[in-house]
This record gives C-alpha cells, structure tokens and sequence, in this order.
C-alpha cells in the first residue's frame, strides 16, 4: 500500500465530484481495488468511498424489470426472493461469486465498473440485455463493456444501478479456474423480451463477449442440442496455464450446452 | 488402557489457545525498538550484478539500513551451508557451489534476494527498496532440466553441464542382465511436478542482540531450531552456541518447507547487531511462493522387467532431480537417501539399479517437501506395476499379491540398502479392498456412465522409510549431522511434570500424545504433564521434526528418560520402605514392595526426591530429573494401501475424487483421531500433488504459479471425506512399536489417483496421464487418444 | 492519519491510522489481537476472517476507515466468558484443528455459513468454506466439525 487519500461521499454528486480527478477512483466493495493496491498493480491518489450513500443499496422489482442498485452486495441479490423469483439465473449466479465474504463485500457496480475478464456480473448483464445507469446517463449493456478492464464510463461517471429485464428463461453456468475460482468459462443465457442472448465470460482474450452463432441458433430453437456443431475461434480465446484457447474454445461449447439446458428446464 | 493412556482419542491439550486467538505465532511476538526488514528480490531469472546502488534508499524515510552481499562479505558472513554430501559414481564430491545470503556477483532466481532495507515500519521499508537501483545484466535462464543438462548456460559456473552430482545405487550389470532374461518389459516417462509447499503461515523471523552480553535471539518459523542454531551459528555467523538462542514458538504448518535454514534468518541476526535494534521480517505471501524451498520435481524414465507369471525381475530408473539454483538444507539427500533407496517398495524385485542425476536451474531451490523423495519413488513404482499389470492383463490386485514381501520375510534386506524390520502388506490390502467396496465397484461404475461420467479404481501398496535417523547410516549416506533425537523428562516436588523435547510440533499435537506416553508411562495424570519444545535455551539438544520421526525417535527418548525417572524412583522407594531394590514393583504409579502392602505413589517419590532427609547421598542425588538421547538402529517403515475412485467428466476434463480409502500400517497407534488426522491432511496433499497443485515456470525462469490466483491449493469442495483406517505390526527396533505417520498420507494417494484417473480413461484409449490431471491436461490426454 | 473507532468484541477501541491502514493490521497492530492471521496477500486464504456487522469478511481486503463504526467480532471475542462457543467445540470435540493458523478464519466462516444455514449439509459445508484454506487437516475433520457446530447452534 502506498498511500491515498479517503473520502467518504456523502451523495452521489460528491462521490462524483471526488473521482473526477485522474487518478482517484470510487471505491464499491473494494474486492478487486484492495488486492491490486496491495500488490502494487494500481496506485490511485485517492479512493472515494460510496459505502455511505443509501441510495445506491437495494432491489425493487417493478413488472418486468429488476433494478438493483449499484452498492448492492452480491449476498443481498443472491439472497433476494424477489430476484429468485423474478430472474432465477441472476441470483444463483450472485451467490457462486467469489467466496462467501466477497459476496458480504462486494457490489454489482463494482463488479462492472471493474469489467474483470473473468468476472461474472459482465456476463449476467451483456447476457440479460441489462442497462447500466449512472449519474449521467443510461447505457446498454451492449455498449458499455470494451474490453479488459475498460467500461463506457467516463471519469466521475458513478454506476448507480443495473437494470434487468426479466427473461421468460435463463441460465448461467460456471467452469472456474481451479485455483482463483474466478470464470475459466461462464456462460450466461437467456431468452426474454431482450431477444436470445449468450454472453461468455472468463474465454474472450478481449473479454465479456456475446457469441453471435450460438445466438442465432438457439433463436431457431432454444435447445442445447441447437448448438451441436457451433465452434467458437480459438483465436479470439484467453490463454494462460490453466486452459489454453483451444480448450477454452472447446469449453465455451460446453458450458453454453449446459446452460442452455439448464434454462430450458 | 486408563482415559488418557495409549491408544485412546484423547481431545488435544494445544486447542484451547488456538480456538481462541491466543496462539503465540512467531509474527505475533513483538519487541521493544523492534525495526522491520524488507528485501528487494531480483525479478530476474539470471543475471550478474555490475552494481547495487543503495543511497536513495538510504535516504528514505525511517531508514535505518541497506544492506547489500557485499556488506555480509566485508564482514566475512559465510554462504548458506548445505547439510549433505553425495558424490559422483567416480567418488568425486558433489558441486557445491556457494549460496550468500544476499546475492554476490549473480542473482540465480526469480526472488533472490539483493538487498534488505531496516526501516521504522514494514511501509517505510518496503517503499524505500524501491529506490535501490540493481545494475543487472540479464543472461538467459536455465529453467528445463533436460536442457540444462546439455550445457551451454551455467547457473554455476564450477558445475559442468549444470550437475550438482551423478550418482547411482545397485550393480548395473546385473539389473541389464534381469532386463534381457525377461518376458515382458514396461517403461513409463514420468514428469513428478513441482510443488510449493503452502503451510497457511508464511515464513517470519524476528532477530535481536543484547550488546551487553553479547547473546542473539532469533525467533523464527522453523521446525527444527537447534539445527537453525548450528548451522547458522557455526557455519554462517560464527556465533557460539551459548550466546546464540533460537525460539520456534507456534509454527502454522511446516510440511518440510520450514526445516531448512534460510538466507532471512541469517541476514536479521547479523543485520540486528549491525543496527542495535530488534528487526522482523514477515514473507508476503507472493514472496513465500519465490523463495521457500519448493518440492518433488524429478523427470525420469524407468523400466520394470517381469517374467511370463507377472513376477518383478529387475527394474531400472535414471532420474533427473531438480536442485534448483542452490543448494538447500538437506536438497542433495532427497532423491538418493530417500527415493532411490525406497525403489523396492513392498516388492520382491531382486534387483534394482537407479542413476539419479542432480541439476542447477535457475529456480527456486528444491528440497524436502511432506514425504521427500519417498512420493517420487512409490508414484514411480505404482504407477509403472499398474502400467505392467495393464500391458500383461493381469488383475491390478493380483500382481500386487504375487511380489509382495510375504509378511513371513521380516526383516527383509532389499537390493537398495533398506532392511524393513516389519510389515504385513496383505493385512493392509485385503482391508483396503473391502472398506473401499471394490467389490461394488463395477456396479457403481454403470451408474456413473449413465450420468455421463467414466469411473475409475485405482490402487497404491506403498512402503515409506521414516523416522529418519540413524545417525550410523545417515552418516554412510552423506549427512554432516546426526540424526538421534533428545529429551528430559522432569517431575516438579508435587508430581507434576515438565516434558523438554527436541521434536517440535507445528501440527503434530506433540503437546498431547507425548503427554499421553508420559502419563502412562508414570502413571501421572495427563493433566499434569506438559510439553515443551521450540526454545534451544530450554531443551537440552534436538534434532527436530520432519521425516515422521517425532514419535518413533523424540517420542522413544521421551520414553527412555521416563524410564530412567521411575528407576531412579525405585532407588527412592527402595530406601523409603527399607526394601531392596530388585522387590520394588512400580505399576500404575505406584511402587510397590513385592509380596507385601507396603506403597508409595509415584506423587510420594517425586516428594521425597526433592526433600532429601536422610537420605545416602553417597549413592542417591537428590532430585527427579533425567534425560535420553536415543538413536535408533534402523528406520521404521510404515506402509499400506490407498485405493481411490474417481469420476471423469469426458467434456471437461474434470476429475472428482468420489471415495477415497487408507488402511496404513503406521505401528503402533498412540492417539487414533491424531493419527486419522495426519493422514486426512497427507492424503489431500497428494491428491493435490495429482489432480491440482504445480508449480510452472516461463522458459526466461518467472514463476508463472506465483500465487493462489494461480497455483491450486486444495479447498474443501475440491476433495471428499475419507475412509481412513489403520492395521498395525510393530516396529521391531523401538519399544513403544511405533513407525510414524506424518508422510504416509502424501506418500501412498497419489499413485492410487492417478491409477484411477489411467483406469477410467482406459476405455477410450488412454494410457498415461500427465501430473497433475488437470482438467485441460484430462482433456488433452483425451484429444490425443483421439476419443 | 485519521482516526478510526469502532467496536472490536464489544469493547469501543480507536487508534490513529493511515488510510490505507488494512483492517487486520489494525486488529493485529493497533489493538493488539493477535488471533486474526495473514497468511496470503491476493484474498484467498481466508486466515483473516472476522465478523463484520454480522458477516464474516476478509480483513486484509478492507480498509480499516471503511469500518468506522462497525461491530466486529474476532476470534478472541468468540467464546463467551472462557466458554466456548458451540462452533469451537465442535472443532476441539472433531479434532478440526492441526497447526491452527487457520483456525481463527475458518472458525469465524463456519459460524457465519452455520448461522445463515441452519440445516446445512455436508456439501454444503464444503461449497460454504470456499474461501478458507486449510493446509494440515485435508477439511475432513473440519466438515465433519461445522456439521455438528450447526446442528450444536440450533440447540
């Protein structure tokens, strides 16, 4: 650790005012900001802190959207009846994050803001046609992810919650890493009023991703066995010790079957 | 059998403080003035050092001191010394090259250290190493052993082709001449991959000096301080022992990893006189991984010859051991001293010859991890008797049966030196097969193939040498030290009792099972007897605990001193109740005067020893103290069977370990739930060491597995519960009968998954799997099968 | 430097830190309790866990000024008067302990998961301990302890 100065934002217009200097950044459940300080990896002159804003906590459920707010701890969205009830997917995918204490600290719109390339909350959103609101704006999902670690957002520009639109079906399926537990391979699907979606985490050498074969296939017939013969590139895949691209090419496949059928019940 | 005694679960004495957060772990101590270190570790593979600039740092904030490796020259501060010798097949010594405790001239790893900076605070220390400017000239890295071995490239430039030695054991000839009578010949390559041991608490060590008398203390994570004080004392900084105190209070875990002496040990007690302040440092996790001694790494090819019946004729390994860039602690002794001599197994294979060649990479030293060069060498010999029984079609069980020892046989001399004093392999096995169900295997394998899923059984009759001692073979065998172990037994006026032992528990629970043998052994209350061990100013003389000897060595001269204190006793008695010494009987703590009612409890002696009226001091002393330093005459040889079945996911790649059974003949059992214990944690380390855990290096020598981002430790979802038994013979040559149980768990499993992982695969054509079975390598194997 | 008050074991404690003091170094250092561990630096070993407001966290993955006003709650905290707690005794009563340098995280997890899920089973247990590595006991004791520490809870 390095040293930065603490703020603790009061509304979001403050917390936005503080992280608009280049090198603060807002702090959420600080999951991913904490250990890349201890190791060094950032070095950020000061962290805002949007623990104290009321606002940004909570879930509301009004017809067909869900709406979690942005310091929403993934334990909360997991544990919420009314996201089991309304986006069944959702919820079981905020309770296989991390561990049991990232899931007591950390938050939706830190999750996204971050855009880990092994994270699941990106897949949940690119794969649900979420919307991401923020202090300025709303921004499509579709939109705001851009590659590793890189959002739409600008500087000051603070999450202040996702929406999601609820799908007639949808499944998320997890091959994690074996040592991080983070998304060898996620894969995240759905079939809703945001039309039929499979978004992948964890594979992309260029992160979150939508797979736009799997997508049509599976518009013709929501089915696992619609994707039989569907290869993803190789090329386009992350490689590292635990899986090279050809074996998370092959995974994708896999995982998308399993999370289709899943979905399809 | 009394509530406490021998043989019962006793509830452990160490629980409460740790249940409670009142460990007393060596980076909880604190002392006043105390300072911290940080070393500045090259990021480098390899490289020469054309300089070291240290004066920004020395400016920075709360900096005390820099010291770099030619500040310990300049004071003549020696290499960090190696504790075994081994020598080429010609009888040349092996190459040993120095190891400064910060670098000099060279850095040879990821993680070697440069420089230490002594700061007010770990922040201040750390943030002013980054001002020191290392002049590096980067040279190419020698990282795969095959390669290194070809030249080119030397880590050491003293060591040839990058070899630290070329041994071998068995006559040659002969084994070839096995080879060619044979029926059937079977060869496995076999990479044994590198493991990072990973006790829960990293490395810490705290120095101070009293400049007034001279005297150091070194508190440190160590599993063995007075092997700490001798070799840093005498080898490295010419302290006596006298003015030199090493504590190893609680230790988290130690697995091997924290016998050896480190490069940090050294630096903070020389560095603390130097600065007059005390000085701790505390490894960073990231830091453990680069810099404590890893495991296992052997790559090697053997060949086992058989006869048309299955029966074992000969077999023949060349082994190529990782070293890493120095030599550690007792490195050079792992894959000889306890891998080669280990390569009979529990077989009768007449004749053996292995060719063990050690080698410099530029990598983290290498050296004893849970089981030592004794999981390379039963991986090796069960993989191989699998394979041969495969090729031959014959029953994995059967031709285990045919070359076993028979339990008849004892002691048997194998043609690797090793004499086994005991053992009944059959016991272990038949129990195995019937607790791990193998009848019902076929059975539930149907089930699992309708989920998808292709099962498989795997088995492993292993032996294991420990309780490694004896000092005489040892000795013959290259060691500089000996290996007895020491203790004194101590009863306090009031009968209760002081245990002072050179073992040292950072797991093990000594705390409660040597308070058992002693309460036995006196027949004092349990509760009343107390261990104590880690603190060279208390205990007398120790050797210290790895190799599973804690029981059958510290534990037999706890023993023997508690057997000099009821003799002594008798001498007490005897005069107490006018009664010749030869009629006083001592049972159940009590002395009796044989044929009659006259008594005195244990309690009574312990009394009268301390008050010594009228008593012939000619022929008594007063007091009841007494100490024993035992080395015993053979190793113990613990064995057994493992038998696991796995399900494969032929999608994925993914292995589940779904029953997993040990039945091990670890001797005489002390304490049935500690043993259990020892065995659940072994057995998760090697089902680590098969499925999950290895360290990988980039060919430009960077630890690609530096953290738990990357390197798998086995969490709780990844491994199942077990079905853990044991059957026991006894140890022939100690008198509690006991062998050890430390290793046997990490010794006898993974061989029994990887057979498992090999038998559920066979049906698609898969032969060999490589370690570990990772998921992608699963699927590899797989692809290459063309399934 | 900043000053940071909160409740540790139900005793009001404050100490002056630097911002990016963590929370276990402020357990360990500034308060002086020793029990909560560090023993990696990328949040997985799980050594450092202490109840934060009612959840267990990592406290080497938190700011001690993110915990201003928190109730925490470490492992020295957790028997009551010399008693222990259900969950420890069921560790010493299953032998769920070897070197106990996990012991205090892995305790303070299994109370959190057993309080949360009363009814839990054995795969449960090991999904729910995810976040705690263990290198001596290979879990098994410890499964087998939170098992019985939930069931000893519910009582």
């Amino acid at each position: 650790m390095s040293g930065f100065n603490y703020h603790k934002a009061s509304d979001v217009a403050d917390a936005a005012g503080k992280s608009s200097s280049e090198d603060a950044l807002p702090l959420a459940g600080g999951m991913t900001i904490l250990p890349s300080i201890k190791l060094g990896l950032s070095d950020p002159s000061d962290l805002v802190d949007l623990a104290g804003i009321g606002d940004l906590k909570g879930i509301s459920v009004d017809g067909d959207t869900v709406t979690i707010g942005a310091m929403t701890r993934h334990a909360d969205v997991a544990g919420s009846a009314d996201v089991q009830n309304a986006i069944p997917a959702l919820a079981a995918m905020a309770g296989g994050i991390g561990d049991a204490q990232v899931r007591n600290r950390g938050t939706i719109g830190g999750s996204i803001a971050n855009n880990d390339p092994a994270a699941d909350y990106p897949a949940a959103c690119l794969g649900l046609g979420a919307t991401i609101v923020t202090n300025n704006r709303e921004i499509a999902a579709d939109d705001f992810f851009k590659g590793l670690f890189e959002t739409a957002l600008d500087s000051g520009e603070i999450i202040t919650a996702v929406r999601f639109p609820v799908p007639a079906r949808a499944a998320y399926e997890k091959f994690p890493n074996p040592a991080s537990r983070y998304a060898l391979v996620g894969v995240f699907v759905s079939d809703g009023p945001a039309g039929t979606r499979v978004a992948v985490t964890g594979a992309g050498a260029n992160g979150v991703f939508r797979q736009g074969d799997m997508e049509s296939a599976l518009g013709g017939s929501f089915s696992a066995d619609a994707l039989e013969g569907i290869s993803v590139s190789e090329g386009d895949m992350a490689s590292d010790l635990h899986a090279a691209s050809d074996y998370r090419a092959h995974l994708v496949g896999i995982i998308a079957k399993r999370a289709v059928a899943a979905a399809a019940g | 059998m009394t509530e406490h005694g021998i043989g019962v679960s006793v509830k452990r004495k160490e629980d409460r403080r740790f249940l409670t957060g009142n460990g007393n772990y060596t980076d909880d101590i604190n002392r006043p003035g105390q300072t911290y270190a940080y070393f500045l570790r090259s990021q480098v593979a390899h490289a020469e050092i054309n300089g070291v600039d240290t004066s920004a740092a020395e400016q920075a904030d709360g900096v005390l001191a820099v010291f770099t490796g030619a500040d310990l020259a300049a004071d003549e501060v020696g290499g960090i010394p190696c504790g075994w010798g081994l020598t080429f097949q010609n009888g040349d010594p092996m190459i040993e090259p120095a190891h400064p405790a910060l670098a000099q001239g060279k850095v040879r790893h990821v993680g070697d250290a440069i420089a230490v900076v002594v700061a007010e605070t770990r922040k201040q220390a750390k943030a002013a190493a980054q001002l020191i400017e290392a002049d590096l000239n980067q040279l190419p890295a020698v990282v795969d052993m095959k390669k290194a071995i070809e030249g080119g490239t030397l880590v050491h430039d003293e060591a040839a082709e990058n070899t630290c030695y070329d041994w071998a054991i068995g006559e040659k000839a002969d084994v070839d001449a096995a080879f060619d009578e044979a029926d059937h010949v079977t060869s496995i390559d076999i990479v044994n991959n590198r493991l990072i041991p990973n006790a829960i608490e990293p490395r810490v060590a705290l120095a101070e000096y009293e400049a007034a008398s001279g005297d150091y203390t070194l508190y440190t994570t160590t599993q063995n301080p007075h092997v700490i004080r001798l070799l840093m004392g005498a080898f490295v900084l010419q302290i006596p022992e006298h003015k030199l105190k090493i504590v190893a209070p609680d230790v988290g875990g130690g697995f091997g990893s924290k016998i050896f002496h480190y490069a940090e040990e050294a630096v903070l007690t020389w560095a603390a006189a130097k600065v007059g302040r005390p000085i701790k440092w505390t490894a960073e996790r990231s830091e453990s991984f680069m810099t404590d001694a890893h495991g296992r790494d052997h790559v090697t090819h053997a060949e086992l010859a058989l006869d048309k019946e299955g029966k074992f004729l000969g077999l023949r390994v060349r082994t190529l051991a990782n070293m890493g860039s120095y030599l550690s602690s007792f490195a050079p002794a792992i894959p000889t001293y306890l891998h080669a001599t280990l390569l009979a197994g529990v077989y009768t294979t007449p004749l053996i010859y292995a060719n063990i060649r050690a080698v410099f990479t530029n990598t983290v030293p290498v050296d004893a991890y849970r089981g030592a060069g004794r999981p390379e060498a039963s991986y090796l010999l069960e993989r191989i008797v699998s394979k041969a029984a495969r090729e031959m079609g014959i029953d994995q069980v059967e031709i285990r049966r045919k070359n076993f020892i028979p339990s008849d046989a004892f002691p048997y001399q194998t043609p690797v030196a090793l004499q086994y004093d005991s053992g009944d392999y059959e016991a272990t096995l038949s129990a195995a097969l019937e607790a791990a169900d193998v009848d019902g295997f076929a059975e539930r394998k149907e089930a699992a193939a309708r989920d998808g899923k292709l099962r498989g059984l795997g088995y492993s009759t292993y032996i294991e040498a420990c309780g490694v001692a004896p000092s005489a073979v040892a000795g013959a065998l290259g060691a500089r030290a000996g290996l007895y172990e020491s203790a004194v037994v101590r009863v306090h006026p009031t009968g209760s009792v002081t245990v002072f032992t050179g073992s040292h528990s950072h797991g093990q629970s000594h705390e409660t099972t040597f308070a058992q043998l002693v309460s036995e052994q006196l027949g004092v209350d349990f509760e009343a007897v107390d261990i104590v061990h880690g603190d060279t100013s208390k205990i007398q003389f120790g050797m210290g605990t790895y190799g599973s000897r804690s029981l059958a060595v510290g534990g037999e001269a706890i023993l023997r001193a508690a057997n000099k204190i009821v003799d002594k006793g008798r001498k007490i008695a005897a005069h107490i109740l006018e009664a010749s010494e030869a009629d006083i009987e001592f049972a159940d703590g009590s002395y009796t005067v044989k044929g009659t009612d006259k008594a005195m409890a244990f309690g009574e002696v312990a009394l009268a020893a301390y008050v010594p009226h009228n008593y012939p001091h000619e022929t008594l002393e007063p007091g009841l103290e007494e100490s024993a330093f035992y080395d015993p005459l053979n190793f113990t040889f613990p064995g057994g069977c493992h038998v696991c079945e796995v399900d494969v996911d032929p999608d994925t790649g993914v292995v589940d370990v779904v029953n997993f059974t040990a039945v091990d003949d670890v001797g005489r059992v002390i304490n049935p739930m500690i043993v259990e214990g020892q065995v659940h944690g072994g057995v998760t380390q090697g089902i680590g060491q098969a499925l999950m855990e290895n360290a990988v290096y980039d060919e430009n020598g960077q630890l690609l597995s530096g953290s738990y981002m990357d390197y798998t430790m086995p969490r709780a979802d990844d491994v199942p519960s077990y079905h853990v038994s044991t059957e026991e013979t006894l140890c022939a040559h100690n008198s509690l009968g006991v062998k050890g149980v430390g290793e046997v768990g990490a010794i006898g499993s993974t061989p029994a998954v990887i057979n498992a992982v090999v038998d559920a695969l066979a049906e698609k054509g898969v032969t060999d799997v490589p370690l570990p079975a990772s998921p992608q390598n699963v699927w590899r194997a797989l692809q290459e099968a063309g399934a | 430097m900043a000053t940071v008050s909160m409740t540790v074991n139900g005793n009001a404690v404050a100490a002056d830190v630097e911002p990016d003091t963590l929370l276990v170094d402020y357990i360990r250092e500034h308060i002086g309790l020793t029990g909560t561990h560090v023993g990696c630096d990328t949040s997985q070993c799980g050594s450092c866990c202490v109840m934060l407001d009612g959840d267990s966290i990592k406290s080497c993955t938190m700011l001690a000024v993110q915990a201003e006003g928190a109730e925490v709650t470490t492992i020295e905290g957790v028997a009551d008067n010399g008693e222990f707690h259900p969950m420890q005794q069921a560790f010493h009563d299953n032998h769920a302990l070897q070197c106990g340098f996990c012991t205090p995280g892995m305790v303070i997890s299994a109370i959190d998961l057993a309080a949360k899920n009363p009814d839990i089973d054995e795969a449960g247990v090991r999904r729910g301990l995810e976040g705690n590595l263990c290198r001596c006991t290979g879990y098994h004791n410890i499964v087998k302890a939170v098992l019985a520490g939930a069931q000893a809870m519910k009582g």
